[in-house]
């Protein structure tokens, strides 16, 4: 209950937050692009990231960050990240067209 | 002559305490401010359009003397005959399609009181805040007997181009048997896995065209970047082939002479067929002269804001600054200047910063099916950038041949991600 509590205000911390930065991406997450296509037209076989579903990407995040999810370099990347910053990564990226 | 130099001092006084107390300028309200960034590599061009898309009334130049960029990342593979040149290259037609006026010249000076970028035709640009994104120049000199006419014969191929391909021809026209020699830099310097993706790669095609070849890495260091992974795999892939002799044993070029190419250490002389010299290396020119760079000849910054830390208004990023834990990559090129412009666009409104987050990864080819990477997240801590502790390292010691052709995939993947991220 506590941590759905916490999460919710995560949440709408984290719209505040974006909604005073017009929009500005969350630590981290300009640095995505570098591999995850911005572009549909990229060919890669790694997924773009705009538009996928928001708890999608904090699971397999969480994962990655585990070890639990098979990885080349996600397992690394993910280390570098708090439950907040996922998060906070996972609702930008669900919104983005 | 001396009251007039006194007068100028006491103008040039009045004009600096006029600066300070002049207000800052903030761009909330109507005016547009001006960004004026230099260099249109993976850096500038990426910051440029970050910064069009953060504040679209920002009005942004972009200041690049050569009509096309010609990517470093890859360029090994040119030289090692896998890859053409022209696959390097690319235009700025998006770039300047985004808005952002970009001005093909080369810029001499800065001005950092007047806030204006001089360009070499004479022409001032002015600006409220500037981008500097230059990345290296070479430090000739430093090295004795290196200088440009040297690399005409010894190739440094450390900015893309014509170098590249100076070398790659030379390693297409030597005998087999001969002896290639590479000689790799002190820290920092541009890419820091990079002497050794090359030397691989051109190991590549020795083993491949040349076998009875041999080629020798001199190195003024005792380590380097994904070390015990490149070693692993030169031990498997090419034994007998690529001997690599640190600091320690005399890998340190002390000189080398462009005539007979040879390269010479406090332990030896080595007389190459092929030489590829990196030498030594410091910021982009203009951040002399900007009067950003420091002793070391690199550029002290903010690593919230990339501000430099001996300049107001003027920011640096890449390869050209000081940022700490973070390697000079153009996969940090696009992290850093993306965070660069969107505290410039917090800056221009007189809001703060937020406190960034970066990444950095970075592939290498230790032959045409087999990648290795590196990987990094780094935060502002001490004034640097630095490492997340816990976060990022190399690919796994252990990792299958699978997972190894598998990175060698995502490493090209990732040079069409950027370039279209960038340049597309």
């Amino acid at each position: 209950m506590s941590k759905l509590v916490a999460t919710a205000i995560a949440v709408v911390a984290t719209a505040a937050a974006a909604v005073v930065a017009a929009a500005e991406p969350p630590a981290g997450a300009a640095a995505c692009s570098g591999c995850h296509p911005a572009s549909p037209r990229v060919l890669s076989p790694v997924p773009r990231l705009a538009g996928v579903d928001q708890a999608a990407i904090v699971r397999a995040l969480l994962e990655f960050r585990s070890g639990q999810r098979p990885a080349t370099v996600m397992d690394r990347i993910a280390k570098g990240f708090t439950d907040d910053e996922i998060r906070a990564l996972a609702a930008w990226f669900a919104t983005r067209p | 002559m001396k009251a007039s130099r006194r007068a100028f001092i006491k103008v040039g006084v009045a004009a600096t305490a006029a600066a300070a107390l002049r207000p800052v300028r903030t761009f909330a309200q109507g005016a547009a401010a001006r960004v004026v960034v230099v260099g249109g590599g993976f850096a500038g061009a990426s910051c440029a359009r970050a910064l069009r898309q953060a504040a679209p009334r920002v009005t942004v130049t972009l200041v690049e003397a050569n009509p096309t960029f010609t990517a470093c990342p890859f360029s090994n593979a040119v030289i090692g005959g896998l890859r053409e040149l022209h696959a390097q290259r690319f235009t700025y037609e998006r770039v300047a399609g985004d808005g952002i006026m970009v001005a093909r010249a080369l810029a001499t000076g800065v001005d950092a009181q007047a806030r204006s970028v001089t360009l070499a035709d004479g022409a001032r640009l002015p600006y409220d805040r500037l981008v500097l994104a230059p990345g290296i120049d070479i430090r000739w000199g430093a090295l004795p007997g290196y200088d440009e006419a040297a690399a005409a014969q010894m190739p440094h191929a450390w900015r893309a181009g014509e170098q590249t391909l100076l070398l790659r021809r030379q390693l297409e026209a030597m005998d087999d048997g001969g002896l290639v020699v590479i000689s790799a830099p002190a820290n920092p310097f541009r890419c820091p896995p990079g002497p050794y993706e090359r030397a691989s790669l051109i190991a590549h095609y020795l083993k491949t065209r040349k076998p009875r070849s041999k080629l020798v890495i001199l190195d003024a260091k005792d380590a380097f970047s994904k070390q015990r992974l490149f070693q692993a795999a030169w031990a498997e892939l090419y034994p007998g082939l690529l001997e690599w002799v640190p600091l320690s044993r005399g890998g340190n070029v002390t000189s080398v002479d462009a005539s007979t190419r040879t390269l010479v250490t406090d332990f030896g002389r080595h007389q190459a067929k092929v030489a590829n010299v990196i030498p030594p290396q410091k910021a982009g020119r203009i951040a002399e002269a900007a009067g950003v760079a420091d002793r070391t000849g690199w550029c002290p910054i903010d690593p919230v804001t990339f501000e430099s830390k001996l300049q107001a208004g003027i920011h640096v990023i890449v390869d050209a600054a000081i940022a700490g834990a973070m390697p000079k990559s153009a996969f940090a090129a696009n992290s850093q200047a993306k965070t660069c412009a969107a505290a410039v666009a917090r800056l221009l409104t007189g809001a703060v910063p937020s406190t960034p987050k970066l990444i950095n990864t970075c592939y290498s080819l230790v032959a045409p099916d087999y990648g290795i990477s590196v990987a990094g997240v780094y935060q502002p801590s001490g004034g640097q950038l630095a490492e997340v502790p816990g976060s990022g390292g190399v690919s796994p010691a252990d990792a299958p041949r699978a997972t190894r052709a598998a990175e060698a995939v995502l490493a090209e993947a990732w040079f069409r991600t950027i370039t279209a991220e960038v340049f597309g």
